[in-house]
């Protein structure tokens, strides 16, 4: 277990260097960062000046290297718009998008789970067709034209819930759902899945012979194997929704993690960029990680 | 990733008559992006300012000359929509060819020679999944420039992590078969065991990938293009209609509602396709 723990750590480290190097590389495409920080207008005088109090007229090699040491140690550099800490920009909007992010993990669960159980449950039916149905159009949604969609229902035509904002919890119902949506396919897949192949083994039968009931056959038994893979893929799919979640901030105007990289993108602010790429990487990589740990501990089979 | 190993297969009946119901949407978008500049009844382009927003067939005061209305600027909401199946269509395949390309490339390097190189594919596969697609795609964008090429070139940089997870799966099963072996006794080179007896073998399931990757590509077009990082305006893509018809959406709810459904319809039809050819083809559902 520990040479098991080591190794995956050792790789999430090298992911986390590897993306580093990336989001640095990225920010320096466009060639001259000077020249578009300063704008259109700038003389030459001014981006001079730019360039020397950014330090871009240092050679890129050391320039890489200064980011990379001050990000090891948690400082992410400043904002060139906002002149804040970039990490405090980060800290002040992460809230806004992690509860997003488990507001549609909660709701893609509450429905999943339900849907693709049923579906195993009565196999071949008109009712599990009507649920891969349902996922297969899931799939097909763009999830910002849902938004707009449930934004003129909601909150135009009955007036149940606010257009944009981050005020109450009203505010995370519409874009919680719209973001469920790009999961909820997935989940429910693999729980069905998972309670067929579950459901068709011999322990089952074991319980049915011992007289339990169908709830506690369904519920303890049957469940409780499907669900692992099911929890594994749900702490990833919690790291797809963060990173995906730039456009429904967008859509609503929930001033997250996204909204603050589409912000800087439009600003040219390439150390936020790069930071939230990071970020966000780091984050999906420390959930793969929980998932792979999780499945480890419940499935000795792994470990190997 | 995962392979979920329960074959997904309800009644063949209804499959198929899904598959059908793929293969004509498909279609009909196929003629649509191949013929239309022959297919539009108006200039997709033409503004004009006196016939703007008008309401398309269904609703009271409609003009049977523009049976889908006009937008804001008063082009013909039909041919903008026609014209943006093309530009779908387009991305949706050739951002497929790129990844393609990569993706097939290194999972086949990772599958058959295993090892070392399989180490290092499965790392470029993690790392890959770790960095969110649709902010660096519109860094890329935002940094760049908006192109049609920037776009596709982009995309294709980011989406060939499924692609490669197939590829390398399942040349690993092909590796270890009677038939390889016999192609390694006969004295064939590395390239022609992995060009004549691999990939043919494996071609099936790239396909289905294929079909996915589309649907995916031309989802992430639109959502790009609807931030204002995609294709570039006046061209009529379907997510860059949705954007520039927001601002008109709670008066003329049926701006965003055209662009809206096609795009919806035609992901839909691709994705029927493809689960269908993944039953003909007998090969495994793999999720994401």
């Amino acid at each position: 277990m520990f040479r098991f723990l080591v190794r995956r750590l050792i790789v999430a480290l090298l992911v986390a260097a590897t993306v580093m190097t990336l989001a640095f590389v990225l920010t320096r495409l466009s060639g001259d960062l000077a020249t578009s920080i300063a704008g259109p207008n700038a003389t030459q005088a001014d981006i001079e000046a730019i360039r020397k109090a950014y330090g871009l007229d240092r050679p890129v090699v050391s320039q890489f290297f200064d980011w990379v040491g001050r990000a090891a140690t948690g400082d992410l550099g400043n904002s060139y718009f906002f002149q804040t800490r970039v990490s405090a920009l980060i800290a002040e909007r992460m809230p806004v998008t992690l509860t997003l992010g488990l507001t549609g993990l909660a709701i893609a669960l509450l429905v999943s789970l339900p849907l693709g159980i049923l579906a195993a449950v009565r196999e071949n039916t008109g009712f599990d067709r009507a649920v891969q149905m349902v996922a297969l159009l899931g799939q097909a949604m763009p999830s910002f034209w849902l938004g707009l969609l449930l934004m003129i229902l909601f909150g135009l035509t009955l007036g149940w819930l606010p257009i944009s904002g981050t005020g109450s919890w009203q505010h995370y119902v519409m874009p919680g759902i719209v973001l469920a949506f790009s999961a909820i396919p997935a989940l429910t897949r693999l729980t069905r899945a998972g309670m067929i192949q579950s459901l068709g083994s011999d322990y089952i039968r074991t319980a049915r012979a011992k007289g339990l009931s169908r709830a506690s056959i369904l519920l303890k038994h049957a469940l409780r194997n499907a669900a692992i893979p099911v929890v594994a893929i749900a702490a990833v799919q919690l790291g797809f929704m963060l990173g995906g979640s730039i456009v429904i901030e967008q859509v609503f105007a929930l001033h997250g993690v996204g909204f603050l990289a589409w912000e800087s993108i439009a600003k040219n602010d390439f150390p936020v960029v790069q930071a939230v790429v990071l970020v966000l990487a780091v984050i999906y990589v420390a959930l793969t990680m929980v998932a792979d740990l999780m499945n480890a501990v419940l499935d000795p089979r792994l470990r190997a | 990733m995962s392979v979920a190993t329960v074959n997904a297969g309800p009644r063949r009946g209804w499959r198929s008559t899904s598959t059908w119901i793929g293969a004509v949407i498909v279609g009909i978008a196929l003629v649509c992006a191949v013929f239309a500049p022959l297919l539009v009844p108006h200039d997709p382009f033409a503004q004009d300012l006196n016939r703007r927003l008008l309401v398309p067939f269904w609703m009271e005061g409609s003009n049977p000359d523009f049976i889908l209305g006009t937008d804001q600027l008063g082009r013909d909401y039909l041919s903008r929509l026609i014209w943006g199946c093309r530009i779908s269509m387009l991305i949706g395949v050739t951002v497929t060819v790129v990844s393609g390309l990569i993706g097939i490339t290194i999972g086949v390097l990772g599958g058959f020679f295993g090892g070392r190189v399989d180490d290092a594919v499965l790392f470029a596969i993690t790392t890959r999944l770790s960095i969110p697609v649709v902010l660096v795609a519109l860094a890329v964008v935002g940094l760049l420039g908006t192109s049609m090429t920037l776009l596709v070139l982009t995309l294709g940089l980011l989406l060939w992590d499924r692609f490669a997870v197939v590829a390398r799966s399942t040349s690993m099963q092909v590796r270890n078969l009677d038939f390889v072996a016999a192609a390694w006794c006969a004295g064939c080179s590395r390239f022609r065991v992995l060009s004549r007896e691999v990939l043919p073998n494996i071609a099936s399931h790239l396909v289905v990938v294929a079909t996915l990757e589309i649907a995916l590509a031309i989802l992430l077009e639109a959502a790009l293009s609807f931030l204002g990082l995609g294709v570039p305006p006046p061209l009529p893509s379907w997510g860059l209609m949705i954007a520039e018809a927001k601002d008109y959406m709670f008066f003329s709810p049926w701006v965003i509602v055209i662009p809206g459904v096609a795009l919806f319809v035609l992901v839909l039809g691709i994705n029927l396709l493809g689960d269908g050819l993944r039953d003909a083809f007998g090969t495994q559902r793999t999720d994401s």
